[in-house]
């Protein structure tokens, strides 16, 4: 069931990503991404991550499709055509069979034996509840165990907030000065 | 080759790939810069599919803790996932505030004929 399931969101994710490749319209680029990030989202529920989900949909569909939009209204809705060339479509296809003879040596999918799991997830699972009293292993870690991570995290986003406001609030100048 | 043998139990890797690489392809043959960062963020939404495809364990469930469950999917991943979100939110706002700087500046958003504009002048 789980297999079909993925099967058939990872063909949706396909599908998308050739629309936003092929389409020229940003406006209609922009919703494609959002729509792109809502099946990603979909996706790690079916993957049994349900709080990544949560924030993919917040953050990848809300947010992001916000910030896009903002952008795309401010500088220009259309996507200038472009000459075919082949040589990023050589280095893309050579990238991508590279990287499928490097998962070759991965453990298969969904199997329960694997490195990753051996090290300190197991012991997250196993005193995670009776260390912080939080049940749910993902919150323990990020809040918790990692909490300086999160912290850097919070720091990451102040820190971006400020080149923002440093990029756009600048005094303007030069050409091409059009709208807001 | 042994790539037929493989796909049932790599299928999902191979798939997340190939969306990894459209993503990628976005970036290298694009001059429009809105589809250059909207590429990126389909290569890096992949590269977050990809990380939860490792994370995850046939039959198990969630990692919250429940009654009567043995088997969860590994939580290291998705809490790695959820920082890698928000950061990658926060580069992505700072991409688009110097794409609209960059309009303001060259009244375009192509880099080629930006490109131009340098060897004209």
């Amino acid at each position: 069931m789980i297999d079909v399931l993925d099967y058939v969101m990872l063909f949706f994710l396909a599908a998308t990503a050739i629309g936003i490749v092929r389409l020229r319209g940003l406006i209609a680029v922009v919703m494609l991404s959002g729509i792109y990030s809502l099946l990603a989202a979909s996706l790690f529920v079916i993957l049994d991550a349900p709080d990544v989900a949560l924030t993919e949909a917040a953050v990848g569909v809300g947010a992001a499709t916000v910030l896009m939009l903002g952008t795309v209204a401010l500088t220009t809705r259309e996507e200038k055509p472009v000459r075919f060339r082949p040589l990023p479509l050589v280095v893309v296809v050579v990238t991508g069979i590279v990287l499928i003879y490097g998962t070759l040596s991965l453990p298969p999918f969904g199997a329960a034996d694997v490195p990753a799991r051996l090290h300190v997830s197991p012991l997250y699972l196993a005193e995670g509840y009776e260390q912080t009293g939080v049940p749910n292993i993902v919150t323990a870690v990020l809040a918790s165990y990692r909490g300086f991570d999160t912290l850097g995290e919070v720091v990451v986003i102040m820190a971006a907030g400020v080149g923002v406001i440093a990029l756009l609030a600048g005094r303007r100048s030069g050409q091409g000065e059009k709208g807001e | 080759m042994d790539f037929v043998s493989n796909f049932a139990t790599h299928y999902n890797y191979w798939l997340v790939i190939v969306l990894m690489m459209t993503g990628f392809y976005l970036v290298i043959s694009r001059p429009n810069m809105v589809k250059q960062l909207i590429g990126l963020s389909l290569f890096q939404a992949s590269v977050f599919i990809l990380y939860i495809s490792f994370a995850y364990v046939a039959d198990g469930t969630a990692p919250i803790l429940a009654e009567g469950q043995e088997i969860y999917a590994n939580p290291l991943p998705h809490v790695l996932i959820l920082t890698a979100i928000v950061v990658g939110i926060a580069t992505t706002a700072v991409g688009l505030a110097l794409v609209v700087r960059i309009h303001r500046a060259f009244g375009t958003i192509e880099e080629n004929e930006i490109q131009d504009m340098g060897r004209h002048s």
